[in-house]
């Protein structure tokens, strides 16, 4: 069961939200027709839509295309194309589509990173394992599909990693807080979003998985570095090489257009891109 | 706190299931039926491949014994509970300490109506390294301020954390003792 024990981790790196009662008051989802919440990719996927009149189809067809990309991109299912491919029975060229179209993010996303960021390999044992793409990249699709299906307020949270759309209420952003790293409690700051991705990488995220390229370790200059920007597979990968870049690496996110930085260091300052700024919502709101 | 008359352990790991999949969207679920889950949880291997397949998290929490089987890990077609019928007394418990590499954990959970209604964390790590030769570099092109702690009301919250394993633990051990 060893493979399957990681999954411990995935719902539970859902409660810090939770462990957020004294002060913070998140909105309920009785103010949203369509939620659900599942299991996915090894962590909680969840989907809010606020729009009444989108058919449930939409959000059942959002999961079911998640669920799909989780079997085939699974480096845990035998018969996955990425176990095939990692064991040498399915040439690359050979493959679906979809896993092409990930596996050249990877290469694309590795290069641009200077390495610091190797999509395509898992971590420690440096098999195949494109996940860290996968996610972003399934919930930057699952989005376009709510889009298609005329959904115009909506969230996706994958573990923390989100997209968003239009507003939760009337005449506001998505208030998305930025996990404080000392206070579990608490948060380092508020953004408003109403169109865009954010995804985070940090220390406390699930031990010390950021490694750079040729065994390097992470700069610990940084407690953590939250990307917002058009794509999350692209602030998800350009927050998970930043973090491993430490300071210069922030400086490098902001050189992509459309791309915003905001980043926790370790002597407890915020620091913020000029694209983060607007965002920036009074806590007290 | 003895508590004595319980509901089935598949009631409970619908319940816990249902809380750390909720709590991860920022629900607050006092009162109200959790949310549908997914069955894939279950069984399926495939589940496990995300970025969290390093688990690296997972070999620090001592205290509480791991063989529960985690929320994730467990197929739940019982549906989530609803309010009153569970057969738990109102009030409220508190978790072991669960030691981690940062620090101790400890949380508490309340119960009103048969379900959880709060959970509050009684311990968390607060220390994390420091670096100090950083505040001499600051990039001109970032602005800077001091870190906060700021209470506020959120949507979502981005980034998860290093106590989540241990959290999850000590949630499982008030359960487990609610449970009998």
């Amino acid at each position: 069961m060893a493979d399957t024990e990681p999954m411990a981790t995935g719902p539970a790196g859902s409660l810090p939200a939770g462990i957020l009662p004294a002060g913070i008051l998140p909105v309920g989802d009785a103010a949203f027709p369509l939620a659900r919440v599942e299991h996915l990719m090894g962590t909680a996927v969840g989907i809010r839509i606020r729009d009444a009149g989108v058919a449930p189809e939409a959000l059942a067809g959002a999961f079911a295309w998640l669920r799909d990309v989780d079997e085939r991109f699974s480096t845990y299912r035998p018969d996955s194309e990425i176990s095939r491919i990692s064991r040498g029975e399915l040439p690359e060229r050979e493959a679906s589509l979809d896993v092409r179209q990930v596996l050249a993010l990877c290469d694309e996303l590795s290069a641009e990173t200077g390495g610091a960021f190797d999509a395509r390999r898992h971590r420690s044992d440096g098999s195949l394992d494109p996940s860290g793409v996968v996610k972003g990249w399934s919930v930057d699709e699952a989005a376009q599909l709510l889009d298609a299906a005329g959904a115009r307020n909506f969230a996706i949270n994958a573990g923390g990693d989100i997209v968003v759309r239009g507003e939760p209420a009337p005449d506001r952003g998505w208030r998305i807080g930025i996990r404080h790293p000392g206070r579990a409690d608490r948060v380092a700051r508020v953004l408003e979003v109403r169109r865009g991705a954010v995804a985070t990488s940090a220390a406390y995220e699930r031990g010390e998985h950021i490694t750079l390229a040729h065994g390097r370790a992470a700069s610990h200059e940084l407690l953590s570095v939250t990307v917002v920007g058009p794509s999350l597979t692209y602030a998800d990968a350009y927050a998970t090489a930043a973090f491993a870049m430490g300071l210069r690496g922030l400086a490098w996110v902001t050189r992509h257009p459309g791309y915003g930085v905001f980043a926790i260091t370790a002597d407890e300052r915020v620091l913020f891109s000029e694209a983060v700024e607007p965002l920036l919502a009074d806590p007290a709101a | 706190m003895p508590v004595s008359v319980l509901p089935k352990r598949g009631v409970i790991a619908a319940a816990i299931t249902a809380l750390g999949l909720a709590l991860l969207f920022s629900f607050k679920t006092p009162e109200q039926t959790l949310p549908a889950l997914g069955n894939r949880s279950g069984g399926t291997e495939g589940g496990a491949n995300g970025t969290g397949a390093t688990g690296a998290n997972g070999g620090t929490g001592g205290t509480v014994s791991n063989r529960n089987r985690s929320p994730a890990a467990t197929p739940t077609p019982t549906p989530a509970p609803q309010g009153g019928q569970g057969g738990i007394p109102d009030g409220t418990v508190t978790g072991p300490t669960v030691q981690t590499q940062f620090g101790p954990v400890q949380v508490q959970i309340t119960f009103s109506g048969g379900q959880m209604s709060d959970v509050q964390a009684l311990q968390l790590p607060v220390d994390h390294p420091r670096s100090a030769q950083i505040s001499s570099y600051v990039q001109p092109i970032l602005r800077q301020e001091v870190l906060q702690a700021q209470s506020a009301q959120i949507d979502l919250i981005s980034g998860a954390t290093y106590t989540s394993y241990a959290y999850t633990q000590s949630v499982q051990a008030i359960l487990d003792q609610v449970n009998g």
